[in-house]
């Protein structure tokens, strides 16, 4: 099932200005119920309980291993993968739980994108790199449309004039900054609800990092975007909310400027202000 | 070289640097130990190539490849002999290339991490390293016997199927093993199901890997002879297969499965067994033929390899 952007628009828009508090308005795309995940004996994640309303950018951060990526990969399943994760509690996406047996992951996956935190792209064409989504969900029915979904989510990507003379070249002998907006391209084409992404910029020099950033935030009139980010600038350049993780816990999560200037909890506090992490 | 080809400097010397002459010492003996471990095998090699090449060359002609064996060494050639080391590969290959795979496949990406998985894992590398006279025996009992399938080239390919296997398997996985987790990620995140992603995305990355593994495991069967003694091939024989095609319908015959055969080393097996030196020639002959189709795959291997590799990056 693919839910096209005109059904979006169908929906009450929703658009959040930096820094300003979601109104109560808000539709919640996704909802999390007492989220726990074990690895084999060890707990990853504990009773993560958070609510992420619709079109806008949510930040996870906190110190390493506090669970965060763990948590961004049970949006979409991918925790599947490994076969010692053991995921328990409730994830909602539109009302419908994401881990009823009933559900189908692959369909789940073409609504919840994600990028990663290294960019990987297939050792392919530029063009295979973001035709290969689009084309396992038959999305197109023609080559002529299957190169319009390919050029239009360059073009958002913001990778199209940079590479339109050589989309048949190898998408690996891209710079790593144009990887990774090609990544995002390769996401976008599959016509996602939600974007994760995890540390995008982690292995990004400064300028590309920008690029990416400002990319994210176009994106946002469109997409949830939930961002995992260890970079604390950037978590409040570029997001609405933030959501704070630490040990596994969700420690607190409210709009971003509130976790930078005026954190509830003493150990938000601590870590924004570099005290440790 | 002796020690004072490194120089110590000069002045109080660190702790840790006192015995440097005798570390030096030791580092040059064992660069000579290296080099001669490596020249014996070199060295052996190469003797056995000439060797094989003063014997073996001038017997070579277009007559010895396209004669029949023959009681006159210098009439005889080894025509029946390629034919069927050449339609013995291609069953063996045909079988053991997909099953290989497919098993190879089937342990890294579906089948769980468990203690039957484990069993199968030991012994498939196990099995690597059984005997090829074992396989003969099995096939002898197994398909000549039990399922009546002949001395026949069919019988042939599949015991040699079955030999490798275990090469085949084991190279697969490896090369499955080495493709990056990420990649298989990117796909899987884009809603792929685990088939697209192992067709899509693993195999071609794994590709190079897979196929050096089937050239090694062919060459490998290439040059087998006891298991196809074992299950009666014949040292002499003076005709060919049934062709596969014909001029009648249905134009396509797989008659030559059936047929008896014979391969290239028990044809060089046959003649050094024979007294005389000319037959001996023949043997050195075929034995040279033999070589240069295994080093000629190998090289095909290495190149084929090469120019995949250099298509993927990531």
């Amino acid at each position: 099932m693919q839910l096209s952007k005109r059904e979006f628009s169908m929906n009450a828009p929703v658009t959040l200005a930096r820094g300003e508090a979601p109104t109560t308005a808000a539709t919640i795309k996704v909802r999390a119920e007492k989220v726990n995940v074990h690895y084999g004996d060890k707990q990853a994640l504990q009773d993560v309980s958070v609510a992420i309303p619709e079109r806008g950018v949510m930040a996870f951060i906190g110190p390493s291993g506090c669970g965060k990526t763990t948590f961004l990969r049970c949006i979409n399943r991918m925790n599947d993968v490994i076969p010692i994760a053991k995921v328990t509690g409730r994830i909602l996406i539109d009302g419908q739980d994401i881990y009823d047996r009933k559900l189908d992951v692959v369909e789940l996956r073409a609504r919840v994108g994600m990028v990663f935190q290294k960019p990987n792209p297939f050792p392919k064409s530029i063009f295979e790199n973001v035709a290969y989504g689009p084309r396992i969900h038959g999305l197109a029915k023609s080559k002529t449309e299957l190169e319009g979904i390919v050029a239009s989510s360059l073009r958002r990507a913001g990778l199209f004039e940079e590479v339109k003379d050589r989309l048949h070249d190898p998408g690996t002998g891209l710079s790593g900054g144009q990887q990774q907006r090609l990544c995002i391209a390769r996401a976008i084409a599959v016509e996602p609800e939600i974007i994760l992404m995890d540390e995008p910029c982690s292995a990004l020099d400064p300028i590309a990092t920008a690029r990416i950033e400002e990319l994210i935030d176009e994106l946002k009139a469109d997409y949830t975007i939930v961002i995992v980010t260890h970079n604390m600038q950037q978590a409040a350049r570029v997001s609405q909310r933030t959501a704070f993780f630490h040990l596994g816990s969700l420690v607190e999560e409210a709009p971003t400027e509130v976790i930078f200037n005026n954190p509830k909890d003493q150990r938000t506090q601590d870590y924004i202000t570099g005290r440790f992490g | 070289m002796t020690a004072t080809d490194f120089e110590a400097p000069r002045g109080p010397r660190p702790r840790a640097a006192r015995r440097t002459g005798a570390r030096y010492r030791r580092e040059a003996l064992f660069k000579v130990v290296g080099l001669l471990a490596t020249l014996v095998g070199l060295v052996a090699l190469a003797a056995l190539l000439f060797d094989l090449a003063v014997h073996g060359l001038p017997r070579l002609s277009w007559d010895f490849f396209f004669n029949f064996p023959s009681r006159f060494a210098a009439r005889a050639g080894i025509l029946s002999a390629w034919v069927g080391s050449l339609l013995v590969i291609l069953v063996t290959a045909t079988v053991a290339v997909p099953l290989g795979v497919a098993a190879a496949i089937y342990l890294e990406e579906y089948a769980r991490r468990n203690f039957f998985t484990n069993i199968i894992e030991i012994n498939v590398s196990n099995l690597a390293g059984v005997p090829s006279i074992i396989y003969g025996l099995l096939a002898l009992g197994l398909f000549v016997y039990t399922f009546g399938t002949g001395r026949s080239i069919f019988t042939a390919g599949l015991t040699l199927a079955l030999l490798i296997l275990p090469i085949v398997i084991v190279a697969t996985r490896e090369a499955i093993r080495a493709v990056p987790q990420a990649l298989r990620e990117g796909a899987l995140a884009l809603g792929a199901t685990k088939w697209q992603v192992t067709r899509d995305h693993v195999l071609p990355a794994a590709l190079p890997g897979v196929l050096t593994g089937v050239i090694i495991g062919v060459s490998r069967a290439l040059g087998e002879t006891a298991p196809l003694i074992t299950i009666g091939a014949l040292t002499f024989i003076a005709f060919l297969p049934t062709p596969p095609i014909s001029t009648e319908p249905p134009f396509i015959s797989f008659q030559w499965l059936w047929d008896s055969f014979t391969v290239l080393p028990i044809q060089a097996f046959n003649w050094v067994s024979r007294p005389g030196v000319d037959f001996h020639a023949n043997a050195a002959a075929a034995g040279l033929v033999l070589l240069v189709l295994t080093l000629g795959l190998n090289a095909g291997a290495i190149y084929l390899r090469y120019r995949l590799r250099k298509k993927l990056q990531w």
